[in-house]
C-alpha cells in the first residue's frame, strides 16, 4: 500500500511557474484592495463642519456695512456686518420667488434684485412683494471664523 | 362747482362745530335695548349685533349716535326734547357717521391711528358725487361697513376685512340689474377672482395682494385714469416701473395716451405672466401693436430667444444632474449654481420691461453661465462614473486572472495525488 | 525557511497547520454545501473591513449622521465604494446565512454530536439579522427612520416582554436620536463582540467535529482541507469579491433624503427584504383572532418559530438514529416555501 500523502517525509515543494502566477495574481488583488483603502483614509478637504453649521467667512474680511453670499445646507445664505459692526446671517432665498438676495451698502439693508424686495437688517420685509421675513441663523465668531448654524 | 358739494362742504363743518365735544358717557344699561328686543322684524335687529360692534366695545350706546333718552322707559325716549335723531336716511348716513369720524380731536381719544379723511374723500368719489346729486342707491358708509354691528376692519367677519373687500364691492358691482342704469360693466369681480391678485388675496390670504380699494382708493373710489394706472401699479411693482420708464415704450405710451401696465397685463384679469407673452408671433402681447416683421416684433423675438436659451440650458443641466443622481452620484453641490441660474432667469423676465435686448442679454448671459457651471459639475460626475467603471474592469480582470490561476493550481494539486 | 522557523518558535502555528492538513473534506454529491458557511464568513470579513473604514467618517447624531454618509459617498475618495460594498455585502451575508441554514438543515448537520454547533449557528443568524436591523438606521434617512419605527412597533407586540423590549431598543417611547445612539453602539461594539464569541465557538466546534455528511450519502473520497479545499474556498471568495465590487459600482445604493420625524410616513413603507416575510404575514392576519389582537398572535407565533428552529436537533429524534424522517424534511420545505412566498408577496409594488 502506498504511504498516504500526509505521512511521507515533507519535501521541498517545487516552485512552479503556476505558483508564481498565483502569487502575482494575489498580490495584484491585494493591491487593488489596498489602493482604494489608502486613498479613503486620506481626509478630504471640506470646509463644512456639519450641515447645521458652516464656517462662512473670515471675520476680518467682513467690513461694516457689507455682506456676502455663502453656501449653507445646499442653499445660499447671506452673512453681513451691520454699519454698527454686528455680524448677522440669514437665508439668502427670497421669500417671494426664491431669487438670491444681496446686501446693498447704499440702502444699508438686504435687497432682492428680481422684484425690488427690501428686507431690513432683522430680515423683516420693508417693501416689495416678499410675503415673509428671511429666516435668521445663529452666528458665532470664533477666533477669526464666522460660523453660522441653524438655531 | 356742484351745488351739493358746496352746500354740504360749508354746512357740514358748521354743523359739526355746533356739536358738544365729548361724546361717550360710561356704558350704562340702556332702555333702548329693553324695548327693541321685544319688538319684531327689523326693529328688533339693532340690539342683536351689539356685542360685536366696535362702537359698543368702546363704550358707545344707542343714544351716542341716535340721541334720545336712554333712561326713559316710554316713547319719551324718542322725544324731540330728548334730542332723538332717529335712523338717518341713506342720503344722511355719510354725514351721520362723519359727526365723529371726520374730527381728529374726537377720534384720537379712541383710536389715534384711524384716519379722519374718509368723509372728504367720499365726497370726491363717484359714490359721493352721485349721492350729492340725489341718487340714494349708491354705496354709503353702512353699505360696506355694515351696521348693527359695525365691525372693526380688523375683524375677519367685517365686510371690509381685506380678504372680504372684493366680495363686498361685488355685491353691487357684479349685479347686472343694479349696474344697468349706470352702464358700468359687471365682470370685474369674476375677472379679479381668476387673476393673480384675486387668487393671492382670496385663495391664499396673502394681504400683500391688492383688493379693490388698493387701486381704486378706499373712500374716494374712482377708477384710476389712464395716466395714473401705471403709478397705481408702481405702488407695489416699483421694480417693473423703474425698468419700464427706461424703455422706449414710456415715451410712446405718453404720446398715445395709452395706459402703461394695463395694455399688456390687463386691468382686473391680470394673469401670472408667462414667457409666451413676449415675442413677435400672434400669441404674444407685443403683436397687439407691433405687426409681424416690424423692428419692434424683431426685438421682442430676440428677447424671447434669450429667455428660452436660459431655460434650455437650465433644463439641460437639470436633466444631466438628475441622470447622474440616479446613477448614484451626489449632485447637491451643483444646486447652488442652478439656484443662481434660476435667479438670473427671473431677473431677466423682469428686465424685459426695458424692451432692450442688451439689458436682457446681461442677466440672461449670467444665467447661462451659472447653468453651464452646474452642467459642468454634472459632466464631471459622469466622467467620475466612467472612471469607476474602468476601475471595475481592471479589478474584474485581476479577479478573473486570480481565479484562473487558482483553478489551475487546484487541478495541479489534484493530479499530484 | 528561516522566517518560518522564527515564527514557529514564537507562534507555534505548525500544530494548527498540520491539523488543517490532516482535516479531511469528504467529496460527495452535496460537497458544494460545504462552501456556504465560508461564504457567509467571507461577507462578514468584508463587513468588518468596510465597517471599520466607515467608522473613520461616520457621525452618530441625528444632525450629522445623514450628512456624514453623504460626505463619505461624495467627498471621500472611494468612499462611495466602501459604503456601497458595505451595504451590498450586508444583504449578501444575510442571503448567504439563509442558504447556509437551508443547507445545514436539509443536510441534517445538526445531528449528534453537533447540536451545540447548530445552536451557535442559530444564534449567529439572529445576530446577523440584528446587525442588519441596527445598521439600516444609521444613515438616518426617511426610509430607515420609518422602517425602524415599524420594526420596533412589531417588536413591541411580543407578548409579555414586548413593550419593555421596544423601549430598550428605542431608548425611549419613540424613535429619536437616542435610538440612533443605541443602534450605533450595538452595531459597532456589542454585536461585534457577541458575534466574535459565537463565531469563534462555532468555527472551533466545526473543526472539533469535522465536516458532517448527509445521512446515507456515500463519499467517493476526500481531500485535505489545506491546501486543496482551502484553495477552492479562496477561489470562491475571490470570485465573490469581484462580484461585490461589480454590484457596488454598477448598482449603487441610494442615500435617500434626511429623515424628518415631523413628516408623515411615506406611503408603502416596509422593512428590508429579509424582514418582509414577517411583516407581510403579520399584515395579512385578521385584526382579532381567538379573542387576541391578530398582530400579537402573529409575533408570538414567530417567537415560537424561532425557538423551534433552535430546538431542531432535539426535536428531530430520528436524526439521532441516523434516520431521515419525511416529516422533518416536509416541515423544512413548508417553512421555506412560507418564507419565500411571503417575501415575494411583500416585494410586490404597492397597489
Amino acid at each position: 500500500m502506498d504511504t498516504p500523502v500526509e505521512r511521507r517525509p515533507p519535501r521541498i515543494a517545487r516552485r512552479t511557474l503556476l505558483d508564481y502566477f498565483v502569487g502575482t495574481g494575489l498580490a495584484a488583488l491585494a493591491g487593488a484592495v489596498f489602493y482604494p483603502i489608502l486613498h479613503y483614509l486620506v481626509p478630504p478637504k471640506v470646509r463644512e463642519v456639519t450641515a447645521t453649521s458652516v464656517v462662512a467667512a473670515k471675520a476680518s474680511d467682513l467690513a461694516p456695512n457689507a455682506g456676502k453670499i455663502v453656501a449653507f445646507g445646499g442653499k445660499p445664505a447671506i452673512v453681513l456686518r451691520t454699519p454698527e459692526g454686528e455680524v448677522r446671517a440669514f437665508t439668502a432665498v427670497c421669500t417671494h420667488l426664491a431669487c438670491t438676495v444681496q446686501y446693498r451698502a447704499d440702502f444699508k439693508h438686504i435687497w432682492c434684485a428680481c422684484h425690488d424686495g427690501h428686507y431690513d437688517l432683522h430680515g423683516q420685509v420693508l417693501a416689495g412683494p416678499p410675503p415673509r421675513p428671511l429666516e435668521e441663523f445663529k452666528v458665532t465668531v470664533k477666533d477669526d471664523d464666522v460660523i453660522i448654524s441653524r438655531g | 362747482m356742484r351745488p351739493g358739494i358746496l352746500l354740504w362742504g360749508i354746512l357740514g363743518p358748521l354743523l359739526f362745530l355746533a356739536l358738544p365735544r365729548t361724546v361717550a358717557a360710561a356704558p350704562q344699561a340702556e332702555t333702548c335695548t329693553t324695548c327693541h328686543s321685544a319688538l319684531e322684524g327689523r326693529l328688533a335687529r339693532p340690539p342683536l349685533g351689539a356685542a360685536d360692534d366696535v362702537h359698543t366695545r368702546r363704550g358707545f350706546g344707542c343714544a351716542s349716535c341716535h340721541g334720545g333718552d336712554p333712561n326713559a322707559m316710554s316713547m319719551d325716549a324718542h322725544g324731540r326734547r330728548a334730542g332723538f335723531r332717529g335712523a338717518p336716511s341713506p342720503a344722511e348716513i355719510p354725514r351721520f357717521c362723519a359727526r365723529c369720524h371726520s374730527r381728529p380731536d374726537v377720534m384720537r381719544e379712541f383710536n389715534p391711528r384711524l384716519p379722519t379723511d374718509q368723509f372728504s374723500r367720499f365726497l370726491t368719489s363717484v359714490h359721493g358725487q352721485r349721492l350729492a346729486k340725489g341718487d340714494t342707491k349708491v354705496a354709503t358708509c353702512t353699505s360696506c361697513h355694515g351696521v348693527h354691528p359695525v365691525r372693526a376692519v380688523s375683524d375677519s367677519a367685517s365686510p371690509v376685512f381685506p380678504t372680504n373687500v372684493p366680495g363686498t364691492c361685488a355685491r353691487c358691482h357684479a349685479d347686472p340689474d343694479r349696474m344697468k342704469p349706470y352702464g358700468i360693466p359687471t365682470t370685474q369681480f369674476e375677472e379679479y377672482k381668476g387673476s393673480v391678485h384675486g387668487e393671492g388675496l382670496i385663495a391664499r390670504g396673502n394681504r400683500q395682494a391688492p383688493a379693490c380699494n388698493d387701486c381704486h382708493d378706499n373712500h374716494g373710489a374712482v377708477p384710476p385714469g389712464v395716466t395714473s394706472v401705471a403709478n397705481v401699479c408702481a405702488q407695489c411693482h416699483s421694480a417693473a416701473r423703474d425698468l419700464f420708464v427706461r424703455s422706449p415704450h414710456k415715451a410712446a405710451f405718453d404720446i398715445l395716451g395709452e395706459g402703461e401696465c394695463i395694455s399688456c397685463h390687463g386691468t382686473h384679469n391680470i394673469a401670472f405672466p408667462s414667457d409666451e407673452m413676449i415675442g413677435g408671433g400672434r400669441g404674444a402681447v407685443c403683436s397687439r401693436c407691433h405687426p409681424a416683421g416690424s423692428a419692434g416684433a424683431q426685438t421682442a423675438e430676440e428677447i424671447r430667444a434669450r429667455l428660452e436659451r436660459v431655460k434650455a440650458v437650465i433644463a439641460g443641466a437639470e436633466g444631466l444632474l438628475a441622470r447622474t443622481a440616479t446613477a448614484g452620484m451626489d449632485v447637491a453641490d451643483a444646486q447652488l449654481d442652478l439656484d443662481e441660474a434660476r435667479t438670473q432667469l427671473i431677473l431677466s423676465r423682469a428686465v424685459t420691461h426695458t424692451a432692450s435686448v442688451a439689458e436682457v442679454d446681461r442677466t440672461a448671459g449670467a444665467g447661462v453661465t451659472a447653468a453651464e457651471k452646474a452642467r459642468a459639475f454634472g459632466e464631471a460626475a459622469m466622467a467620475e462614473l466612467a472612471f469607476r467603471r474602468r476601475g471595475l474592469l481592471v479589478v474584474v480582470a485581476i479577479v478573473v486572472f486570480v481565479a484562473a490561476t487558482l483553478w489551475l493550481k487546484i487541478r495541479e494539486l489534484e493530479s499530484r495525488r | 525557511m528561516r522566517v518560518a522557523g522564527w515564527l514557529e518558535e514564537r507562534l507555534r502555528y505548525r500544530g494548527a497547520m498540520d491539523f488543517l492538513r490532516h482535516k479531511e473534506v469528504p467529496r460527495h454529491r452535496f460537497t458544494i454545501t460545504y462552501y456556504t458557511g465560508g461564504i457567509t464568513l467571507f461577507f462578514f470579513i468584508l463587513q468588518i473591513l468596510t465597517g471599520l473604514l466607515l467608522l473613520m467618517y461616520y457621525r452618530p447624531t441625528a444632525d450629522a449622521a445623514f450628512e456624514s454618509v453623504r460626505l463619505i459617498i461624495s467627498k471621500v475618495r472611494f468612499g462611495w465604494l466602501v459604503r456601497s460594498v458595505h451595504v451590498w455585502s450586508a444583504n449578501l451575508m444575510i442571503l448567504a446565512a439563509a442558504v447556509h441554514l437551508v443547507a445545514t438543515f436539509f443536510g441534517k448537520a445538526y445531528r449528534r454530536p453537533r447540536e451545540v454547533t447548530w445552536l451557535t449557528g442559530v444564534g449567529l443568524l439572529f445576530l446577523t439579522l440584528t446587525f442588519g436591523f441596527t445598521g439600516y438606521l444609521l444613515p438616518w434617512n426617511t426610509l430607515a427612520y420609518f422602517a425602524t419605527k415599524v420594526g420596533t412597533e412589531i417588536a413591541g407586540d411580543v407578548p409579555v416582554v414586548g413593550r419593555a423590549v421596544m423601549v430598550l431598543l428605542r431608548g425611549g417611547d419613540d424613535v429619536t436620536e437616542a435610538t440612533l445612539s443605541r443602534f450605533f453602539g450595538m452595531h459597532v461594539a456589542i454585536l461585534p463582540a457577541l458575534m466574535t464569541l459565537l463565531l469563534a465557538l462555532h468555527l472551533l466546534l466545526v473543526q472539533v467535529h469535522g465536516m458532517s455528511r448527509p445521512i446515507s450519502v456515500q463519499p467517493w473520497g476526500g481531500e485535505p482541507f489545506y491546501p486543496h479545499f482551502a484553495l477552492r474556498d479562496l477561489l470562491v471568495w475571490v470570485v465573490l469579491l469581484g462580484g461585490v465590487a461589480a454590484l457596488a459600482t454598477l448598482v449603487p445604493w441610494p442615500l435617500g433624503e434626511k429623515a424628518d420625524p415631523l413628516l408623515p410616513a411615506p406611503a408603502g413603507i416596509k422593512p428590508e427584504w429579509y424582514f418582509l416575510f414577517m411583516y407581510e404575514s403579520l399584515r395579512l392576519l385578521p385584526g382579532r383572532l381567538f379573542g387576541l389582537e391578530g398582530e400579537v398572535l402573529g409575533v408570538a407565533a414567530f417567537v415560537v418559530g424561532a425557538l423551534v428552529l433552535a430546538a431542531v436537533p432535539f426535536l428531530d429524534v430520528w436524526a439521532r438514529r441516523e434516520q431521515a424522517h419525511r416529516a422533518v424534511a416536509a416541515a423544512g420545505i413548508a417553512a421555506l416555501v412560507f418564507v419565500v412566498f411571503m417575501t415575494a408577496l411583500g416585494l410586490r409594488p404597492e397597489r
